[in-house]
């Protein structure tokens, strides 16, 4: 696969706080590639400087070899995390204006049909709910048939349903050929939709490789997880070395049997025990020393 | 290109009309304050006569006595010619000269008569007698002479307040970031953002214009494409104003305060209300830095004294020149965010 966005050295400063600190990767034409971290991690400074909003202060950006220009504005469609429309204006004519934007366009009733929104497009856009007015965002990033498909959070605030519909839309445009750049800061999400990740901490890529390699790169254990009323803090701490997130005790171990046979010597019930793999959040949490969602 | 300014022309229109408390105050405003001008002002104190005299007045008697008449106003003027045009304006009863014992009055007003009645008559005995001097000319009422200025403000407050707020709410939510990530240019944002605010400004000024016709008796004696030609160069320098405002606050409390601060000393500085001759000569000076200024007086020469396009040369220059300059700066200056 050729690569469609290169990033090098990419530097962004806000006053004397560095966002982003000399980031580099490329994108693969065709592939989904994700952007993790946690709020202020500097994903969302880095994927607004890749659409071309703000301006880097060191570093580069190539699309498909050249520097951002008109055809990267033709070709990018972009879903920003927080976007207000114009108001007074129906689903319709926002999406007839931004077909005008366009050279080549979907014509507005294929993307009402595909994003179930031909019960709205008479409807003003500032009474959408939450879930139709996240697919109204897509479908106008979606309009021009893009290349390049940019996505900020796109499923944050949504419900799991919701959430899972745009995740098989997601999959469809890439089905399609084009290429993605999602930022999330959900581990679910961008292992079901990414094809390579970068995981991103105080404006720096600390990991960056396919989900599955990287997982395979730290960890050969898997996780016992119980639950915090079964287990208490003090025993697990101690006699288990378990760390406690989410009202979940967990136990990191290579031997599973083992670590079982103990648990029942210290009568620990274990109807709620758990077993699995290590993921993307134990990464995190491995590389930097603190929760993804903190 | 031009699909691309079509396309933002379109919405930002279809934003002003579907905004209807927005929309009614812009129509409803003027039309209201020109209603409470017109019966305010229809009744002006008849009984207040008013004499314009030159200061180098002798003290014989007979001017003395005249100058006791009670129910007249005495102006001091150092000029006469200028006041000639208010007497025939009717705005002063008579100019009274006493060195020269001259005086001029409006063969057609009746208040000039009167006054004139009581000169001759507090001269009876005297060795001189003063010379009557005629003038022509119908009267201005307040209404006649406010309706331009009403109409100039209303696109001050539409052009001002219509481009710089919306560009700025647009900045704070964030529509103009999403704007940026399409190919739409700052020449085709700005281009359709003014395009649209004075298309919007003209229809509804005109509106406003032929319903007042309907409604109220009010004087247009200069052409219709003149006016038009005033009011739209108005409108594009008003806009531009709003444009350098607007062109990168971000805060709704700061624009406004900006846009105050630029609109009322316009309010009152401009001669929409009331004349400033009399006042201090660095306010008249300060005044022909106002926009407002040139497109009121140039709408008054106009529908007032039938001004034709070289009387009216030199407010279109200046609107014309700085608005060009203030379009240069509001694009200069313009961030998406």
């Amino acid at each position: 696969m050729s690569v469609i966005l290169q990033v090098s050295n990419l530097v962004k400063r806000f006053g004397h706080l560095t966002a982003v600190n000399d980031v580099s990767f490329e994108i693969h034409e065709g592939s989904c590639f994700g952007l993790l971290g946690p709020n202020g991690a500097g994903k969302t400074t880095t994927i607004e400087m890749l659409e071309g909003i703000k301006t880097p202060d060191a570093g580069s950006i190539l699309y498909q070899g050249e520097i951002l220009g008109p055809d990267f504005r033709n070709e990018a469609g972009i879903m920003f995390q927080t976007t207000a429309l114009q108001e007074f204006i129906t689903v319709r004519e926002i999406m007839l204006q931004f077909s005008r934007f366009y050279p080549d366009t979907y014509s507005i009733d294929e993307l009402a049909e595909r994003y179930q929104l031909h019960e709205f497009l008479h409807q003003d856009t500032r009474k959408l709910s939450g879930g139709q007015k996240q697919r109204l965002l897509l479908a106008m990033a979606l309009i021009n048939k893009p290349k390049v498909l940019f996505l900020d959070e796109p499923t944050t605030g949504l419900d799991p349903q919701s959430r899972r519909n745009l995740w098989k839309e997601v999959r469809a445009i890439k089905a399609q050929g084009a290429t993605v750049l999602l930022t999330t800061h959900y581990m679910e999400e961008a292992y079901e939709l990414c094809d390579e990740i970068a995981i991103m901490d105080h404006g720096r890529i600390i990991a960056h490789d396919a989900p599955d390699v990287l997982l395979a790169a730290h960890f050969n254990d898997v996780v016992v997880q119980l639950h915090e009323a079964d287990m208490p803090r003090e025993l697990g701490e101690t006699e288990f070395q378990a760390t406690y997130r989410n009202d979940s005790a967990h136990i990191v171990t290579g031997d599973v049997n083992q670590t079982i046979e103990r648990l029942l010597a210290f009568d620990v019930p274990l109807n709620r025990l758990r077993i699995r793999a290590r993921d993307l959040e134990d990464l995190f949490l491995e590389l930097t020393g603190k929760e993804l969602r903190a | 290109m031009w699909k691309r300014i079509y396309a933002l022309f379109v919405a930002r229109n279809l934003e002003f009309f579907r905004d209807r408390s927005a929309l009614a105050w812009s129509v409803l405003l003027p039309v209201l304050i020109i209603f409470v001008f017109a019966y305010a002002f229809t009744d002006d104190n008849p009984e207040k006569f008013k004499v314009a005299m030159t200061g180098s007045a002798s003290k014989n008697a007979p001017l003395q006595e005249f100058k006791n008449t009670r129910f007249i106003s005495f102006i001091e003027i150092e000029h006469i010619d200028e006041n000639l045009r208010k007497v025939e304006r009717h705005r002063i009863d008579m100019v009274f000269d006493p060195p020269t014992d001259r005086y001029w009055i409006n063969e057609t007003s009746p208040n000039g008569y009167i006054v004139e009645k009581l000169l001759i008559a507090a001269y009876v005995g005297s060795e001189t007698q003063p010379r009557q001097n005629l003038v022509k000319g119908d009267e201005i009422r307040y209404i006649d002479w406010v309706i331009p200025g009403v109409i100039a403000m209303n696109i001050m407050w539409g052009a001002l307040f219509g481009i710089g707020y919306v560009i700025v709410r647009y900045r704070k939510f964030g529509v103009l970031k999403r704007l940026r990530a399409t190919p739409v240019t700052d020449a085709e944002f700005l281009s359709a953002q003014i395009f649209s605010r004075l298309w919007l400004l003209l229809v509804v000024n005109i509106a406003i214009f032929i319903g007042l016709d309907l409604f109220v008796d009010f004087r247009m004696d200069g052409s219709y494409f003149n006016l038009f030609l005033v009011f739209m160069l108005g409108c594009v320098n008003l806009i531009c104003c709003g444009l350098v405002v607007a062109a990168r606050i971000s805060s709704e409390e700061v624009a406004n305060g900006i846009l105050n601060l630029f609109s009322w000393p316009m309010m009152f500085l401009s001669g929409i209300w009331f004349s400033l001759e009399g006042a201090h000569p660095w306010m008249q000076k300060f005044a022909l830095l106002l926009p407002l200024t040139h497109v009121t007086d140039a709408a008054r020469e106009i529908m007032i004294d039938g001004a034709g396009i070289v009387q009216i040369s030199d407010h279109l220059l200046i609107l014309g020149v700085s608005s060009v300059v203030l379009l240069l700066i509001g694009a200069r200056i313009f961030q998406w965010e």
